[in-house]
C-alpha cells in the first residue's frame, strides 16, 4: 500500500489546524466551518479506504496468504530522532486491526462532530459563537493528534501524540475561557492526566530499558507471545528472551515487566478516567457539547483502552497486571454507574456513563486470555469501544441538541420534550436502547460478548458486571424518561417552544442512530483479534446472531429489560416513588449524589496534606533560605557600594591621594618581602 | 674625584632645586610659583650641563624655561588678577598632602639608599656631539628614534590644532 | 668628594615629592599644572642620570628626557588651552568648582 493515503490522513487535519489557526480569523465563520468539515470528511473517506484495504483487500502485506492471519503492517516508519544506534525515535504509520478500527471510529465521530458544530456553535438567531474558527482549529488539532496516536509505530510516538491529545483536550475544555468553571475544569483535566502520564513515562522508560526497543512490532510480535524475541536491529545480543530480560529482575515483589505494565496502565487510567483518576472527566463537561461527544466520550478517553490493547501480548505475559486492570475496571464501572443514577446535569450523567462503559472495556481486556475462546475479551473490548463510540457520541450530540434548545444542562428544565423534539427523542431513545443492551442495537452484542468473556474468567466478576449492566439500563432510562416524559413541558412566558435543531445538527444524529442500530452486526470476531487469527469460521454479517451464547445473552437481556421496566415505573409519570427511594436510603443517595466525595478527598489531600505539609515548608525554605541568601548578597553589595561610592568623587586630587597610598603600600610590601 | 669647583657648583644647584621646588608648591602667589618653577627648571638644565648633556640642557632651557613657563605666565595673567592670593589651605588637606609626599619620600628614599651598588657607579662618558644626536634622532636603525620623532611631531601638530580649537572663542 | 648617583637622585626625588604635595594640595589649576611639571622634571633628571652613570655608552635616557620634554610642552599647551576655556565659562579656575564638562 502506498504511503500517500495514510500520510494524507494525518496531514489533512494538521493542515486544517494550521490553516484555521493562523488564517481563521481572516475568513468568515461559515467558510471556516465548511473548510474544517470538508477536510474532516475527506480524511474520513481516506480512513475508510485505508481500513477497507486493510481488512478486505487480501493484500499479502496485511493478511498472511496461507494462514489468513492478519499482520501488523508498517506503512512507513521514519527515523526522527536518532540518538544512538539503539535509541531511535521514529514517526510512522502502523496498520493493524485495532488501528484500522480506530481510524474508522475517530474519523467518523470527528466528521459528525465537525458537521454538528456548524449548527451547535451558533445561537437561535444564527449568531456565531465567539472563537468559532479557533474551535474548528482545535478540533482539527485534536483529530490529528488522535489519529497520530492510534497509528503510532512505537510507544514513544504514542506518548508524544498522547500528550498532544491531552493538550488539545485542555484547549477545548477551556474553550469558554471567560468562564471560571471552564478554566478550572481544563486545568484539572490537564493536571490529573499529566500526573497519570508521569507513570506512563516511567513505565515506557522501564520497559524500553529492559527490552531495548520502543517499537510495537517488536514488543507485540508473535515471537513475544512465544517467549522468544528478536531485536530488529540485529544487535550483538541477537535473540533475546523478553522474559529473561524484563520479567526476571524483581522490584518490590513484582517483576520489572509487571511494574512497567502497571505504570503504563496508570497512564491509561488517567486518560480513560479510571478510579481514582476519574475526577477530571465529569468536570470536563464544561467544554462545548460536541467536544464532549468527540473527546470525552468517543475517542480520547478510550486511548487508555487502546493502549492496553496495543500492548496486550505483553500484558498476557504478566497476568498480575491484567488482574489489576480487572479490579480497577470493575470497581470503576460500578462506582460510576451508581453515581450516574443520582446526577441532575444530563451531561454529568453521560460522563459517568462513559466512565462506566470504558471500565467495561477495561474489564473485558483484563479478563481476556488466549485459553478462553481465543481471547474473546480482547475482541469484545474493541467491539465495545467501537459501538460505544457510536452510541455515546449519539447520546452526547442529542444532549447537545437538548441543551441548545433549552439553554440548560439540568433535566428539571426539560421534562416532557418528546412532542417538541421528535427526531431528538427517537435518536436519544435508540442511543439508550443501545447502551442498555437491547437486541438488536449495537450495545447488546458488544456487552454480551464482554459478559461472556467475564464469565469465562470469573463468575464473581460476571455477576458484578451484569449488575452494572442493569444499573446502566436503569440510569439511562431514568434520564430518558426525565427528559422526554415525566410531565408536560411548560414553555416559559415569552419563549418559543423548543423544537428540533437545523439539519447540520439533526443529520449527524440520524446517521449515528442508524449506525447504532447496525454496528452490532459487524463480524468483529473476524476482523479484530489479539493475534490476528479469525475467531469464528464462516461468520458473516447476518449469521452473527446465531453465534450468540444465548445463556449469557438471555440473562443480560432479562436484566436490562427488568431495569428498564423499573425505570419506567419510577420515572415515566410524575410520582412520589423516586422521592421515597431517596428518603429510604438518604446516606446512599447523598454519597452517590456527591460522587462518593472523591473531589473532596482530593481537595483534602492536595490542600491540607500536600500544600500544608510539603509545599509550605518548601516555600518557606525557598523564601527565607534560598531567596534570603541571594537578597543578603545583594544587600551586602548594595551597602558596600554605598559605603565606597565616596571614592568616585570626581575630585582628581583625591584620586591621586588614593593612588599614592596604593603605590606606597605596594612598594612597602615589596620591600618587606625582598628584605 | 671631582674638582672642588664642580662640587661647589653642584651644591649650589642642588640648593636652588630644593628651595625653589618647595617654594613653587607652597607660595600663595601663583605668579611667584611660576617663577620658582622657572628657577627649578634652570637648575635642572644646570644639572644636565654638569652631566655633560649640553644639547639636552639647551633644550631644557629653550623649551621648558623658554616655552612652557612663558605659557604659564601668560595664562596666569589671563586668568587671575594681580595681587590675588590663593586661599589659605585647610590644615587637614595640607596634612594629607604632606603625609602622602613624606610617605613617598620615605619609601622611595629608603629603596634608593638601600641599594648600595648605586654608590659605586661613577659618571663616565662624554658629551654626545651634535652629529651623533642628529643621526640617532633621525636614523631608522637599532636604538635610533625616527619613529618617535615623527610621532611626537604629529602629536605636537595635533596639540597646536587642539589648543587653538579649545581656546578659541565660540561664536 | 665623589658625586655619586645618589647625589642626583635624592634631589630629584625631593623635587618629585614636592610636585606630589603640590598636586594634592593646590586648588588653582595652573598651580596644579606647575606641580605636574615639577614631577615630570624630576623624572627627566632620573632618566638622564641613569644614562650617564649606569649606561654611559648609550643615549636612551637622554632621548627619553628629550621626548618627555616635548610631550610636556604639548601637554601643557593643551592643558592651558582647556584652563583658559574653563575660565572663560566659569570665571574661575578652582579645581573643586569644575564639576561639569558642559555648561
Amino acid at each position: 500500500m502506498s504511503p500517500v493515503i495514510p500520510l494524507l490522513i494525518l496531514l489533512i487535519p494538521l493542515g486544517m489546524f494550521l490553516l484555521l489557526g493562523l488564517l481563521g480569523h481572516k475568513m468568515s465563520h461559515r467558510m471556516a466551518g465548511v473548510l474544517g468539515t470538508a477536510g474532516m470528511g475527506v480524511t474520513a473517506v481516506l480512513a475508510y479506504i485505508t481500513a477497507f484495504t486493510y481488512f478486505f483487500s487480501g493484500n499479502p502485506d496485511f493478511v498472511d496468504a496461507d494462514t489468513h492471519v492478519r499482520l501488523q503492517a508498517l506503512i512507513f516508519n521514519h527515523d526522527w530522532l536518532a540518538f544512538t544506534e539503539k535509541l531511535v525515535i521514529r514517526l510512522g504509520f502502523l496498520l493493524d486491526p485495532i488501528s484500522a478500527l480506530l481510524l474508522v471510529v475517530i474519523t467518523t465521530i470527528s466528521f459528525m462532530v465537525h458537521l454538528y458544530s456548524n449548527g451547535y456553535m451558533r445561537d437561535h438567531h444564527g449568531v456565531w459563537e465567539t472563537g468559532f474558527q479557533r474551535f474548528y482549529a482545535f478540533l482539527s488539532l485534536f483529530s490529528f493528534s488522535m489519529l497520530g496516536l492510534v497509528v503510532a509505530t512505537n510507544i514513544f510516538q504514542m506518548y508524544i501524540f498522547w500528550e498532544l491529545v491531552g493538550a488539545s483536550s485542555y484547549l477545548l475544555i477551556g474553550f469558554y475561557y471567560t468562564k471560571p468553571s471552564a478554566v478550572s475544569a481544563s486545568k484539572k483535566a490537564f493536571i490529573v492526566t499529566r500526573f497519570a502520564d508521569l507513570g506512563f513515562l516511567i513505565g515506557i522508560l522501564v520497559l524500553s530499558f529492559y527490552t531495548g526497543t520502543f517499537n510495537f512490532t517488536d514488543l507485540t510480535s508473535t515471537e513475544v507471545a512465544a517467549g522468544v524475541y528478536q531485536i530488529n536491529e540485529g544487535t550483538a545480543e541477537g535473540i533475546k528472551n523478553i522474559f529473561a530480560t524484563s520479567a526476571a529482575p524483581v522490584f518490590m515483589g513484582g517483576s520489572v515487566l509487571t511494574w512497567a505494565l502497571v505504570l503504563i496502565f496508570m497512564g491509561g487510567m488517567g486518560k480513560s478516567a479510571m478510579m481514582p483518576l476519574h475526577i477530571w472527566l465529569p468536570d470536563a463537561m464544561e467544554g462545548p457539547t460536541p467536544v464532549s461527544a468527540l473527546i470525552h466520550a468517543a475517542t480520547m478517553v478510550v486511548a487508555g483502552v487502546y493502549l492496553v490493547a496495543r500492548l496486550f501480548p505483553l500484558y498476557l505475559m504478566e497476568t498480575v497486571a491484567l488482574d489489576i486492570i480487572v479490579v480497577v475496571g470493575a470497581l470503576t464501572a460500578f462506582y460510576a454507574a451508581m453515581v450516574a443514577c443520582t446526577q441532575i446535569d444530563i451531561k454529568r450523567v453521560l460522563a459517568f456513563s462513559t466512565i462506566s462503559q470504558i471500565a467495561f472495556m477495561m474489564v473485558s481486556l483484563g479478563v481476556a486470555r488466549p485459553e478462553f475462546h481465543h481471547g474473546l475479551g480482547y475482541m469484545a473490548g474493541m467491539f465495545h469501544l467501537f459501538t460505544h463510540a457510536m452510541f455515546k457520541a449519539l447520546l452526547f450530540l442529542c444532549a447537545g441538541a437538548l441543551i441548545h434548545a433549552i439553554g440548560s444542562n439540568d433535566y428539571t428544565a426539560m421534562h416532557g420534550l418528546r412532542k417538541h423534539m421528535p427526531i431528538t427523542h427517537i435518536t436519544f431513545l435508540i442511543g439508550c436502547l443501545a447502551i442498555a443492551g437491547i437486541i438488536p442495537f449495537a450495545g447488546f452484542f458488544s456487552k454480551d460478548e464482554i459478559l461472556t468473556a467475564t464469565m469465562g474468567h470469573s463468575i464473581f466478576w460476571y455477576i458484578w458486571m451484569s449488575a452494572v449492566a442493569g444499573l446502566t439500563a436503569f440510569y439511562m432510562f431514568r434520564l430518558y424518561y426525565l427528559i422526554f416524559w415525566w410531565k408536560e413541558h411548560k414553555v416559559p412566558e415569552g419563549h418559543h417552544a423548543p423544537h428540533d435543531q437545523p439539519w447540520t445538527m439533526t443529520l449527524p444524529l440520524v446517521i449515528l442512530a442508524v449506525v447504532s442500530c447496525l454496528a452490532g452486526f459487524v463480524p468483529m470476531g473476524n476482523l479484530v483479534t489479539w493475534n490476528g487469527h479469525e475467531m469464528f469460521e464462516n461468520v458473516n454479517f447476518f449469521t452473527n446472531l446465531a453465534a450468540l451464547d444465548w445463556s449469557v445473552a438471555g440473562i443480560s437481556l432479562a436484566v436490562a429489560i427488568a431495569a428498564i421496566v423499573l425505570a419506567t415505573v419510577m420515572y415515566k409519570k410524575e410520582n412520589p416513588l423516586p422521592a421515597k427511594f431517596k428518603n429510604a436510603l438518604p446516606a446512599l443517595w447523598d454519597w452517590c449524589h456527591h460522587r462518593f466525595y472523591w473531589d473532596e478527598l482530593y481537595q483534602f489531600i492536595t490542600h491540607k496534606i500536600i500544600f500544608g505539609c510539603i509545599s509550605k515548608p518548601i516555600a518557606w525554605f525557598d523564601r527565607q533560605i534560598v531567596d534570603g541568601t541571594m537578597n543578603g548578597l545583594a544587600a551586602v553589595t548594595n551597602k558596600l557600594s554605598w559605603a565606597i561610592r565616596g571614592f568616585q568623587s570626581g575630585r582628581i586630587q583625591m584620586y591621586v591621594w588614593w593612588y599614592l597610598i596604593g603605590v606606597v603600600v605596594l612598594a612597602a610590601v615589596t620591600m618587606i618581602c625582598v628584605l | 674625584m671631582e674638582s672642588v669647583g664642580s662640587f661647589i657648583a653642584y651644591v649650589i644647584i642642588t640648593a636652588v632645586i630644593v628651595v625653589c621646588s618647595v617654594l613653587a608648591v607652597t607660595t600663595r602667589k601663583i605668579l611667584r610659583a611660576a617663577t620658582y618653577l622657572l628657577f627649578t627648571l634652570f637648575a635642572t638644565a644646570a644639572y644636565y650641563f654638569q652631566l655633560d648633556y649640553e644639547f639636552l640642557g639647551a633644550v631644557q632651557i629653550a623649551v621648558y624655561a623658554g616655552g612652557i613657563v612663558v605659557l604659564f605666565v601668560f595664562s596666569i595673567l589671563l586668568t587671575s588678577h594681580p595681587g590675588d592670593n590663593s586661599a589659605k589651605l585647610a590644615s587637614k588637606k595640607r596634612l594629607l598632602g604632606l603625609l602622602g609626599a613624606l610617605a613617598m619620600l620615605g619609601v622611595a628614599g629608603y629603596s634608593l639608599v638601600s641599594r648600595t651598588e648605586f654608590l659605586t657607579a661613577r659618571a663616565s662618558g662624554s658629551n654626545p656631539d651634535m652629529q651623533l644626536i642628529g643621526e640617532t634622532l633621525l636614523g631608522t636603525g637599532h636604538a635610533q628614534y625616527m619613529l618617535p620623532f615623527e610621532a611626537i611631531s604629529v602629536l605636537l601638530l595635533a596639540c597646536i590644532i587642539g589648543g587653538v580649537v579649545i581656546a578659541r572663542k565660540n561664536h | 668628594m665623589d658625586i655619586t648617583i645618589l647625589f642626583y637622585l635624592i634631589p630629584s626625588l625631593f623635587m618629585f615629592c614636592c610636585g606630589l604635595y603640590g598636586f594634592i594640595t593646590r586648588r588653582n589649576m595652573i598651580a596644579i599644572l606647575i606641580s605636574l611639571e615639577l614631577m615630570l622634571n624630576a623624572v627627566d633628571i632620573n632618566f638622564t642620570v641613569f644614562n650617564r652613570f649606569l649606561f654611559p655608552g648609550q643615549l636612551e635616557g637622554m632621548f627619553f628626557s628629550l621626548f618627555a620634554i616635548g610631550l610636556a610642552a604639548a601637554e601643557t599647551a593643551l592643558a592651558i588651552a582647556i584652563i583658559i576655556n574653563v575660565f572663560r565659562v566659569s570665571e574661575n579656575i578652582d579645581v573643586a568648582d569644575v564639576t561639569k564638562m558642559k555648561n
